[in-house]
């Protein structure tokens, strides 16, 4: 009759395990290999060659690990924000379109000073990048806060909305003359481009002004009075309004603080690797720091190593679809895949498994 | 404005309704149980995918519709396994399901770009069907649109008035006290949740078999979520989901004619209006908080384990 079946079954832990909360994610990654392991082998490939080919070889040379940080310091920003809304139940999904609009209205700035040689041209864009991304995560804030809108639905349905404003603005008004038809703006000049830190990779400026972010937020989360009041209403909503914090503010904080990742981590795409706005400026970014998040268990250290991981499986699919033709989208496949091990492996953490009946169990 | 052009845009508000419906029922009724999937993007497009596929391979779209089901049902047990038995976060687990569902469906779908399928064809009533506005538009659409509004009607019933919905019902609204009354509320939860698989499932094949004939990575476009925020709109009533589904079909098909009438707006302006009206509908809906609280199902999105 009960959930728990005959052959094994959950006890409840007295306190949760503080072991399991870290091993979790190692066994989610382990067991995420198995399955890849066998995915590759039901493709006929050679399952240790091909996880080799996948998870190796993109870290085998410089460019490789140049890359690695390219792509892990936008997961790692973007996670850290959003790291801080879920631990105080504010669920922001909609950070690919925050992305978004911070490198429309960071990169607006850059077409609009092309010619510009001054040194302010940088640091206004990534104002106006973090600025734009706040303000498009400010719009479910305010429709939860003013109308009790669902944040989820809300913030995801304006990623749709900002996806087509960038798709018109490189289509139409932004569109370069120059560009052979092609629907992407003028290349940003020097003056707004993320500078290469070592030669010989792509590795930029942004990817340490990111970490730099992410151990502001991590400052914020664990010293901040505001980072303690996210964290109570999200362990304990009434403790914390009987304690006189507003979940107004926290929504409202959550949502601009993530808003505002998201968004530098966008113009950081654009003024760095891409250097100017096309209609598609991220491969999902901003829905894979949702995974990124809960792997580093919403701690900012955590989310570092989480987003290397998962960098490291938007590299894995690149090689493994030039070397054995296989699809891109197996790097979708692995990330869905992390996160469902990652969700069953937490049982852990709260639940013992005991094999047979509980003998603690009451009789119903 | 003519007899036929409105005909035709009748016919083509309710094929972009059908799948909203379907995929909005299907979750109602797991949300009525007491569970929140937010995976219906990812069940979607793992049943357009499996439609697509098994259509092209076997010939026969029956058998698709069948393989999107099973599809959507099969990544509705995953979440279900996920957050039922080893109970996981329900928001989370949602998510995975999606982002998971997009990953396997354009790794699946990836030799099927480009090729052509033909259409599952409407029904042509003789006689009936040649009337002018109403023939084509009741008795001329594709068996599917007729589909739902029997499963509309169905679960509408089987939740309001059968002995087995009122269960249902009991496991969302409470889901300690239908335990101690002796309902297996996993058990429950476990068929509520496959049944919105299958409904997602078949609400992709619609899109891949009917809707546009062909496998696009990412062809739902939103469509999941937006079934998700006309659950939410309906406030939990299965009459209110087909209303609403044809209101946001209505939307698309007026975007779409403004499109083709080659107007001064930019298409991409024009394609953000339906994600644009759902944004204004769910306010206006969720405005009245405690018109929410009264109709949304009290356990919807808790975790259950029987010893705690």
């Amino acid at each position: 009759m009960s959930r728990s079946s005959r052959f094994i079954t959950l006890e409840a832990r007295p306190e949760p395990s503080a072991l399991w909360v870290w091993a979790a994610p190692l066994l989610a990654v382990g067991l995420t290999l198995i399955a890849g392991g066998l995915l590759f082998a039901a493709l006929g490939k050679d399952p240790v060659a091909a996880l080799a080919g996948f998870f190796l070889k993109p870290l085998s040379s410089l460019y490789g690990l140049g890359e690695l940080g390219v792509k892990a310091a936008p997961l790692a920003l973007i996670a850290a924000g959003l790291a801080v809304g879920f631990r105080g139940g504010v669920w922001n999904i909609g950070a690919e379109g925050q992305l978004t609009m911070g490198a429309v209205v960071g990169g607006g700035v850059g077409l609009a000073f092309l010619e510009s040689t001054g040194p302010l041209v940088l640091p206004a864009m990534m104002l106006c990048g973090a600025l734009g991304g706040m303000a498009w995560a400010a719009i479910p804030a305010l429709l939860r806060t003013r109308f009790n809108a669902n944040e989820i639905l809300t913030s995801l349905m304006l990623t749709y909305v900002a996806q087509l404003l960038l798709s018109w603005l490189v289509h139409g008004p932004w569109r370069s003359p120059s560009g052979f038809n092609f629907p992407e703006t003028e290349m940003f000049g020097p003056a707004a481009t993320l500078p290469v830190l070592i030669e010989g990779t792509r590795l930029h400026l942004g990817v340490v002004l990111a970490l730099v972010v992410v151990g502001a937020i991590w400052v914020l989360l664990g010293r901040s009075f505001i980072g303690f009041q996210i964290k109570v209403m999200g362990l304990a909503p009434r403790a914390g309004a009987y304690a006189g914090f507003s979940q107004r503010r926290v929504i409202w904080m959550a949502m601009l603080l993530s808003g505002g990742a998201a968004g530098l981590a966008g113009l950081f795409e654009v003024a760095g690797p891409i250097g100017q706005l096309q209609p598609a400026i991220s491969p999902g970014y901003g829905f894979t720091a949702i995974i990124v998040a809960f792997l580093g268990r919403l701690h900012p250290l955590g989310i570092v190593f989480a987003a290397c991981f998962m960098a490291l499986t938007y590299l894995g699919g690149e090689t493994v679809q030039m070397d054995m033709g296989l699809p891109l989208a197996v790097t979708g496949v692995f990330q869905g895949m992390i996160l469902f091990f990652l969700l069953a492996a937490d049982v852990l953490i709260r639940y013992r498994i005991r094999l047979g009946r509980a003998a603690s169990a009451k009789a119903l | 404005m003519d007899v036929e052009t409105l005909g035709a845009i009748g016919g083509a508000m309710s094929r972009a309704a059908t799948p909203l419906a379907l995929a909005a029922v299907g979750e109602l009724v797991t949300e009525k149980a007491g569970v929140l999937n937010l995976g219906v993007e990812g069940m979607m497009l793992a049943g357009a995918v499996a439609a697509f596929a098994v259509t092209v391979a076997t010939g026969n779209p029956l058998l698709g519709i069948l393989a999107a089901m099973a599809a959507g049902m099969l990544l509705a047990l995953l979440f279900g396994v996920l957050t039922l038995s080893l109970m996981a976060n329900q928001v989370a687990t949602g998510l995975a399901l999606t982002i998971f569902g997009i990953g396997l469906s354009a790794f699946v779908g990836r030799d099927f770009v480009g090729t052509p399928l033909t259409a599952l064809a409407p029904i042509h009533l003789p006689v009936l069907s040649d009337i002018p506005l109403i023939g084509p538009l009741i008795f001329g659409q594709d068996p599917l649109v007729y589909v739902t509004f029997v499963l509309v009607g169905g679960v509408s019933w089987f939740l309001m008035r059968s002995r087995a919905g009122l269960i249902v019902r009991a496991v969302g609204e409470n889901h300690d006290a239908a335990h101690a009354l002796g309902y297996d509320v996993i058990a429950i939860r476990y068929r509520a949740v496959l049944f919105g698989g299958a409904m997602g499932g078949l609400a992709g094949a619609y899109l891949s078999l009917v809707y546009t004939p062909m496998w696009v990575e990412n062809m739902t476009a939103g469509r999941g979520w937006i079934a998700l925020a006309l659950v939410v709109f309906a406030t939990w009533k299965p009459w209110r989901v087909l209303v609403g589904a044809y209101l946001f079909g209505g939307v698309t098909i007026v975007q779409l004619h403004i499109q083709g009438m080659g107007g001064a707006i930019p298409s991409q302006l024009l394609s953000m209006l339906p994600y644009l009206a759902t944004i204004g509908v769910l306010v206006l809906i969720s405005r009245d908080a405690l018109r929410i609280r009264l109709n949304a199902p009290a356990c919807i999105g808790k975790v259950f384990h029987p010893e705690s």
